[in-house]
């Protein structure tokens, strides 16, 4: 049932001055702090990506110069893992929905909260600086010993801010996994919550155990750059490949953080516009953690060519394929739910079906890259950049898009363009397979990646990804200006456009301040769906 | 344990009305549980983020095991074993903070705390004097590094492991003392009373992981096969 008019209490008329929301408490305004910001830097690394592939359209280095070129995809790196990726959905949908799905009036530490945001605009400046004072030219990567000894550009100021934001990851992290324990409602078991809870509870896990290794491990490169302390650098009897494995530690872990919350969106979306109960709730369940778990023990296959000894690349070469396993049954399970559904084509689950075929590809060509052989032909090739792309765009922002448009109208109480919403959705496909597909097919002909000039016998496939890239560019401009219109003239969404199950949809949209008038109590299970469409016959 | 006891009469009519209950818990049992938890998984943090250093440790321990000696015998054993009982009795003292909260013992408290402080910033005195003597003797790593010895690029890379380690440490103190001072004034303000001292179990969770810590080090820096000398 459609009211006309929003409700008039809700959160986003609680105040309207700048401090109420500057010093918001309210999970769902610090949300929207969120989305604003890493919105922000979405755009900034996506004119970096655009500054990539204007460049790489001819063979010569004709656009900006080799060290500028450098500089470029250094940022596009460090702020679209950093600043877009890392926090995107935890921060942004994790803050805004977990409270509510769980019955809950807010995190359990509101205002750990509100200072995780702060952290995290502290370390983005500090990163920022460093961008408008000159760049930062190791690649996101900060290898040792260029980035100690070598590099004349400012890799300190860059360190540091990612040193910060860190921190903000890490209580972001902390707070969920304590609200999940502590504070959902009566009747509310472990095997109840929405599988959304379960990825988040899995990507806090990582946060809290990866987050702090990362830490230390810019805070040693920091010291080393400073005070050339010897840690690092082989002319002092230091190891450079140390830090590798500590970066690595938690860097190939911080994938997961950005795949398990798309996972997470893909149950529910999934779910709701099959009208089914998800296939396998417990080992998709469970498959979040085993991912997090297995998550932290196959860093060494990014150092397989720094010479590890052959027993230790075996070991998490196995491991690594092993990862395989809950990802195909997630994949496998999701498939399984929409099997004989009554399935709605709506925007949300059209990018959920990008999410399934893309996110497949991407992890199919890790198992490339996971093999000892192979690994050393496709090493530093575009055939890397295509694969992370496929995982880190196909799955992790298609799985943020289709969260995105689902929970849309309980964020803002009103409905986008449907019309519009799938169009983006088509474009934003097509665009990103162009852009990312021919980089495999340049990989496996030996294209190094971060190279600003190449052979003229690539340019046919590299002309592909930068036409490619410009399709993608105006794929996310469409939902840009479509959901900015909804805010005014959407048409009032109700509090269940989607007839959804889930706490969240109980609830008025935009939701009370304290989310629910009276705390819900729960009798059943996250995907009574059957139970639903049954009702409505 | 004791503050089981200590909240388990909570529901007699107080439920939902203590000036110290958040809006977003239901009691002052959740809240004090959450506060815990939270705190406990902060501790995990930080011991992977020590993680990293333990990690180098290892590694060059094990290459540079020679350097390793001669470095770990540039340091004060005294010095260290004298803080290591600083920190082992301020423990103790933190402990009786926390107990005397629970008992509601409002001077103790304050005692405690100050007690706790003291032996805090006798820790940080010791371990300037150390840091001095390093200072004086250019064991300093970085441009100013003296070596007389042999490897003095390996006896570099301990000391750099050394200061950074102890560096951590003695900043974790740092605002260890920053968090005993904010305690310090609630407590004379009789903020904390058996049914609400959170910030104080909080607080000495932190404490006694600085604590621990510091026994991790002390052997691993201080004691390297000392025999062989």
């Amino acid at each position: 049932m459609h009211t006309q008019e929003l409700p008039r209490d809700n959160y986003l008329t609680s105040g309207h001055s700048l401090a109420s929301w500057l010093l918001t408490k309210d999970h769902k305004r610090i949300a929207l702090l969120y989305l604003i910001s890493i919105t922000a830097f979405f755009i900034l690394g996506g004119l970096m990506a655009v500054l990539i592939r204007i460049e790489l359209a001819t063979p010569q280095g004709d656009l900006v110069a080799a060290e500028t070129y450098n500089k470029v995809f250094t940022m596009h790196g460090v702020l679209m893992i950093f600043f877009f990726l890392i926090p995107s959905i935890p921060a942004v949908l994790g803050n805004f929905l977990i409270p509510m799905m769980i019955g809950a009036k807010d995190l359990a530490f509101p205002r750990l909260n509100l200072l995780s945001w702060y952290i995290y605009v502290i370390g983005a400046l500090f990163t920022l600086y460093a961008v408008v004072v000159g760049g930062v030219d190791t690649g996101w990567t900060f290898y040792t010993p260029y980035s100690t000894t070598v590099s004349n550009t400012n890799v300190l100021a860059t360190g540091i801010g990612v040193f910060i934001a860190g921190f903000s990851s890490i209580l972001t992290g902390l707070n969920f996994i304590v609200t999940i324990h502590r504070m959902r409602a009566p009747g509310l078991t472990w095997f109840r919550l929405p599988l959304f809870v379960w990825a988040h509870y899995a990507t806090s896990i990582i946060q809290i155990l990866g987050t702090p290794v990362i830490a230390i491990t810019v805070l040693l490169l920091a010291l080393e750059r400073a005070f050339h302390l010897g840690i690092f650098d082989p002319a002092f009897g230091g190891d450079p490949v140390l830090f590798q494995h500590l970066f690595w530690f938690y860097s190939h872990p911080a994938v997961y953080i950005m795949i398990l919350p798309s996972m997470g969106i893909m149950s529910e979306v999934i779910a709701c516009f099959s009208r089914k109960s998800i296939f396998g709730y417990s080992f998709v369940a469970f498959s979040s953690l085993a991912i997090a778990v297995f998550g932290f023990l196959v860093w060494a296959h990014h150092m397989f060519v720094a010479g590890p000894s052959v027993y230790a690349a075996m070991v998490f070469s196995f491991l690594s394929f092993s990862v395989a396993i809950p990802s195909a049954v997630k994949v496998f399970n999701w498939t399984a739910t929409l099997y004989k559904g009554s399935i709605q084509v709506q925007a949300p689950l059209l990018y959920a079906f990008g999410f399934i075929g893309l996110f497949t590809i991407g992890g199919l060509t890790g198992l490339f890259l996971a093999t000892l052989g192979t690994d050393v032909h496709f090493h530093d090739t575009y055939f890397v950049v295509a694969h992370f792309h496929y995982i880190m765009v196909g799955g992790a922002i298609f799985g943020y898009m289709a969260g995105l448009h689902f929970w849309w109208p309980k964020i803002t109480g009103r409905m986008y363009s449907e019309l519009w919403a799938k169009i983006a959705a088509v474009v934003i496909f097509v665009g990103f397979n162009l852009t990312f597909f021919p980089q495999f097919l340049l990989g496996y002909l030996g294209m190094p990646r971060r190279y600003h000039a190449y052979p003229a016998e690539f340019q046919a496939l590299n002309v592909l990804s930068s036409a490619g890239a410009s399709i993608l560019a105006i794929g996310y401009l469409i939902p840009g200006i479509y959901l900015l219109w909804s805010l005014t003239r959407g048409t009032v969404a109700g509090p269940n456009p989607w007839n959804a199950t889930g706490l969240e949809w109980e609830t008025q949209s935009p939701p009370l301040t304290e989310n629910f008038a009276v705390t819900p109590v729960v009798t059943e299970g996250a995907y009574e769906y059957s139970k639903r469409e049954m009702k409505l016959v | 344990m004791s503050e089981a006891v200590a909240h388990g009469h909570l529901d007699d009519g107080q439920r939902g009305h203590h000036p110290r209950l958040q809006h977003q818990f239901d009691d002052l049992e959740q809240q004090f549980e959450s506060s815990k938890l939270g705190m406990w998984l902060f501790l995990v943090t930080e011991i992977l983020f020590f993680g990293g250093l333990f990690m180098a440790y290892t590694l060059y321990r094990i290459w540079y095991y020679d350097a390793f000696v001669a470095g770990s015998n540039e340091l004060d054993i005294t010095l260290g074993a004298l803080n290591t009982a600083v920190l082992i009795f301020s423990s103790l003292t933190m402990a009786m903070g926390v107990r005397s909260a629970q008992l509601g013992h409002r001077k103790a408290l304050v005692n405690w705390i100050i007690l706790t402080m003291i032996l805090g910033m006798v820790f940080l005195v010791v371990k300037g004097f150390e840091y001095h003597h390093k200072y004086v003797m250019h064991h300093i790593p970085g441009a100013y590094f003296q070596w007389d010895g042999v490897n003095g690029n390996q006896v570099q890379i301990f000391l750099s492991i050394y200061f950074c380690l102890t560096g951590l440490h003695a900043t974790h103190m740092v605002v260890g003392l920053g968090i005993m001072t904010w305690l310090l004034v609630g407590a004379i303000r009789g903020k904390y009373s058996p049914q609400w001292y959170t910030p104080v179990e909080i607080a000495g969770l932190y404490w006694h992981f600085v604590d621990i810590v510091w026994i991790f080090l002390f052997p691993m820096l201080y004691l390297v096969n000392r025999h062989a000398h």
